[in-house]
């Protein structure tokens, strides 16, 4: 047990070094660019907001006449405060707010999608490989190939077109229905699934080929072994054996794809809601592109780096518990 | 192998003869295209008009030929793709290789940048650089270039890892040639259909994280690429007023381009690794021989 602690906490280093990173390019990237970093950043505050404000603002972002170290610790204090700024294009909330109430929706539309994606995904890939050869194996590989060469956006632009606006069947916009109010009422938690609905079916059609395909060849694999042959050999049933034998071995090394392919699946979650207009991560992300609201900006892509970056020492802790050979 | 070699075999090869055909003509359409024909910015006629003889694609919301735009827009996405692709690959085999081959504290300390790259989320990087420089196609380069070294950095280095301790590059360090020799003369060239595909890979995925941020208005909007044609769709709110044509064509050459790369991908792989062809072959004699319960029979002393 001591040695799965110790790997846990050589993940948690090399994650708090990659955050440490995130959070240097974060005060980097301004510095970097020609002209002044003030100048661009607050130009859009001019006439809005009084110079103690702006002052406040350098302050938070370290943008100050001390010099770079200086301006780096400060940078840092503010950070580990939670304070990430104030958004310019919904003056006056704080960044940290508005990346807050965004978060909740990203995790409940994304996540949903992800785990349907994954649990679908790795049985059809189970089920193809078990039947090599079969209608699955032969049609589906090369059909996700070519729905997996259509920009991830621009499926979601079609589908929102067929579904939404053709055929009517699903709302064009937002997460949940205007007349109701967010808490846990029926007409509340219903509507949002519906708005949820066609976004996530989105995300599950463009995800689904990578989870298949990967499934079916560690699979094919595996069903080459001796032990399957053994179970076979017992004359358990069919059933049994692709279930408890086969599938539950090759699940592991999708598990650690699953951390890898996070990354992806998010940049693709973000451009779906920004087409669907999903009030999540993702539309904050084009609003404050848009608008020019670098502190939103910026807010963003540290957390949703940071959320990143703790999903994966999550999916380490959960390998960790499946795989009894790293706990030795 | 050499790079004529490898050619020579891909053309041979179904897969991917398909797929550099598909891929050639869309470098012609790139080529020639727009000097064939009109001028893609121009207002032309009656907005948001659907397809018809004299605007075969319709027109865009503004009244600009959208089959223009079409044309027009390969040449410049076509252009960046290719570039990042061959940056990326570039700056990968150099840090993949440098790390690979001299190994140790070097290795450990690029390793970990390397890793550190891949676990970081790509898209909210790329919008906070592009955001920050001045728009334009030197910037999407560059931002492409940043965010996706590291993924073939990670796969080339490990292909040097193997090949520096294989006999004949211990050899070759035995007999007293030097490092730069052994690299460029006994390594690389061992690495040639590894980089093809590496490049392929990265061609695809640049044109589509381009293509991603020109439409969400990251790029130059006023250069006509297949990015910016999607940004104005959308900002004409083309999904409102049902004008698809706006969207659809771009979308689609987009997928036709990156089904051409990856058949020629599929290809490049199968000549490398002769075991995957033979392994489709298997799969076509195994169907309709499948034992009872529908599974995959086991063949004793089988193709391994």
């Amino acid at each position: 047990m001591n040695r799965s602690v110790e790997y846990l906490l050589r993940r948690l280093g090399f994650y708090s070094l990659a955050a440490m990173v995130a959070i240097t390019l974060n005060f980097m990237i301004p510095r970097m660019m020609p002209g002044d970093p003030a100048q661009i950043m607050f130009a859009r505050f001019k006439g809005e907001m009084s110079p103690a404000v702006i002052t406040a603002m350098r302050e938070t972002f370290g943008l100050t006449n001390d010099p770079m170290w200086q301006q780096y610790l400060t940078y840092l204090k503010h950070l580990f405060s939670g304070d990430l700024g104030i958004s310019i294009s919904n003056f006056p909330k704080p960044v940290i707010s508005i990346i807050a109430t965004g978060l909740t929706w990203s995790i409940f539309l994304a996540g949903s999608a992800l785990i349907i994606s994954f649990i679908l995904g790795t049985s059809l890939g189970a089920l193809a490989a078990w039947r090599r050869g079969g209608i699955l194996d032969s049609i589906m590989p090369p059909l996700l190939a070519l729905l997996g060469a259509f920009p991830y956006f621009w499926m979601a632009m079609l589908v929102l077109f067929v579904f939404g606006f053709g055929l009517g069947w699903f709302p064009l916009w937002h997460a949940y229905p205007d007349g109701t109010s967010p808490g846990f009422n029926s007409p509340f938690i219903l509507g949002a699934l519906y708005h949820a609905a066609l976004p996530a079916a989105t995300m599950v059609i463009a995800s689904l080929g990578g989870w298949m395909l990967a499934m079916r060849n560690t699979m094919i694999g595996i069903l080459g072994s001796d032990y399957i042959t053994y179970a076979r050999a017992r004359g358990l049933t069919s059933r049994r054996v692709l279930i408890r034998y086969a599938a539950r071995n090759a699940l592991l090394p999708n598990i650690t794809g699953f951390g890898m392919a996070l990354g992806f699946v998010l940049g693709g979650a973000l451009l779906t809601e920004i087409i669907f207009s999903y009030p999540g991560q993702g539309y904050l992300l084009i609003q404050a592109v848009r608008a020019q609201d670098y502190p939103l900006m910026q807010g963003l892509f540290l957390t949703i780096t940071l959320a990143v970056l703790g999903a994966n020492w999550f999916v380490d802790i959960v390998t960790l518990l499946l795989d009894p050979r790293t706990r030795r | 192998m050499n790079a004529g070699l490898l050619f020579k075999q891909m053309l041979t090869n179904r897969k991917a003869l398909a797929g550099m055909i598909l891929f050639g003509l869309f470098v012609l359409m790139a080529l020639i295209g727009p000097w064939m024909v009109q001028d893609p910015i121009e207002f032309t006629s009656i907005p948001n008009q659907p397809p018809s003889l004299d605007n075969w694609f319709g027109t865009t919301g503004q009244g600009q030929d959208v089959f223009a735009q079409t044309v027009v827009g390969s040449r410049a996405t076509l252009a960046i793709g290719c570039a990042s692709g061959f940056l990326v690959v570039i700056l990968g085999a150099v840090i993949g290789g440098i790390a690979g081959y001299l190994g140790g504290r070097t290795d450990d300390f690029l390793s970990l940048l390397i890793n550190i790259f891949l676990v970081m989320p790509g898209l909210p990087l790329m919008v906070v650089l592009a955001a920050w420089l001045p728009p334009g196609p030197l910037t999407i380069l560059s931002v492409l270039v940043l965010t996706g070294w590291a993924w073939h950095a990670r796969v080339l280095r490990a292909q040097t890892m193997s090949l520096s301790q294989r006999d004949f590059v211990l050899a070759a360090k035995v007999t007293g040639e030097s490092s730069l020799r052994i690299v460029t003369a006994e390594i690389l060239p061992n690495m040639l259909s590894l980089m093809t595909s590496s490049f392929i890979g990265a061609t695809i995925y640049s044109i589509g994280a381009q293509v991603g941020l020109e439409f969400l208005g990251l790029g130059d909007i006023s250069n006509v690429t297949w990015g910016t044609n999607l940004y104005w769709a959308s900002n004409d709110s083309a999904l409102l007023l049902g004008s698809w044509w706006t969207f659809v064509p771009t979308g689609l050459c987009i997928a036709l381009l990156g089904f051409g790369l990856t058949l020629i991908n599929f290809g490049v792989d199968e000549i490398a690794n002769p075991r995957l062809a033979t392994e489709s072959l298997w799969v076509r004699k195994l169907k309709g021989r499948a034992t009872v319960d529908g599974s995959t029979p086991v063949i004793e002393g089988g193709v391994r």
